[in-house]
């Protein structure tokens, strides 16, 4: 059987918004908490969950951790909801860049 | 022929799962675009069922070559040499920060690559569960798809990245050592 799409949705936009914005958040939170391990000693003592792994340990599983609770917490209150994805998307992709520039190193290096 | 266990276990974390996840980018991709087009091209639930498994297989592999990255082979990279040691060979990050022509491999190579490379499992799971969850009514979701398709995209450059600075800097100071493993026994020509 072959299918074609010309329908209206069947399905709200805001589990995957949800999905989206919070993939946004979580690569922020890891370029965020990588600077913040990189410039303050005590957050890089902290972080340091596995001594072997050093602070990236901390850095990728608190993140992680973020973006996994951002994404539970969205999903539920936008579950049945149909949001705004322009603006979703738009945060989304804003964070996204800004982690791929605040991980590069010259850029992270200015803070 | 042999090979040390650390430098097998390099092989599976790069050429074995990193390499694997960015030949199937480029395939993902153009699944991902050609299924949810909202064009008249036809596809089966054969079609959507296998692009499914296909991304779940995506994001398995991304998240196989960060965790083996970080807990395997980053321990191994980043050890702290006894006092006094001499041959680096065995401590990548020292022996790189040694010398001036290849410190930049560290500081720039490897301090992008550990953070950028979680960027790729983290996209492609939201991109797996989207598909997952709206099949084929994702053609029917515009801005959802361009977003699908976006982060699918930075989830290649992201693997890119961290798949180029992890081949150049095992190329530099590369990651061996540990118990030998004999591959085969070769013999004199």
């Amino acid at each position: 059987m072959t299918t074609t799409s010309n329908n209206p949705p069947a399905l709200t936009n805001g589990s995957g918004a949800a999905a989206i914005l919070a993939a946004g958040i979580g690569s922020f939170a890891l370029a965020a908490l990588a600077i913040a391990a990189d410039k303050s000693a005590a957050m890089k003592t902290a972080l340091a969950f596995y001594k072997p792994t050093g602070p990236l340990s901390g850095v990728t599983t608190v993140a992680i951790l973020i973006w996994v609770l951002t994404w539970a917490m969205l999903g539920v209150g936008w579950q049945r909801k149909t949001v705004s994805l322009g603006i979703v998307n738009a945060a989304a992709f804003a964070l996204l860049i800004l982690s791929f520039l605040l991980t590069f190193p010259p850029i992270a290096d200015l803070f | 022929m042999e090979i040390t266990a650390r430098a097998l276990w390099t092989m599976i974390h790069g050429m074995g799962f990193g390499a694997l996840y960015l030949l199937a980018c480029s395939g993902g991709l153009f699944e991902l675009y050609r299924l949810t087009a909202a064009s008249p091209s036809p596809s089966t639930p054969g079609q959507h069922r296998f692009l499914k498994i296909y991304l779940v297989t995506m994001a398995f592999l991304a998240w196989a070559t960060v965790l083996t990255g970080a807990y395997v082979i980053y321990p191994w990279y980043r050890a702290t040499p006894p006092p006094g040691t001499l041959d680096l060979s065995l401590f990548p990050q020292r022996l790189l920060m040694s010398n001036p022509a290849t410190i930049g491999w560290h500081s720039l190579g490897m301090e992008w690559k550990e953070h950028v490379a979680w960027f790729a499992p983290i996209s492609i799971t939201m991109v797996a569960f989207i598909f997952l969850r709206y099949g084929r009514d994702l053609s029917n979701h515009k801005q959802l798809r361009s977003a699908v398709l976006a982060f699918a995209a930075a989830s290649f450059l992201a693997a890119a990245i961290a798949g180029f600075f992890g081949a150049m800097l095992n190329k530099a100071a590369p990651v061996h050592g540990g118990p030998a493993i004999q591959v085969s026994s070769g013999e004199s020509k």
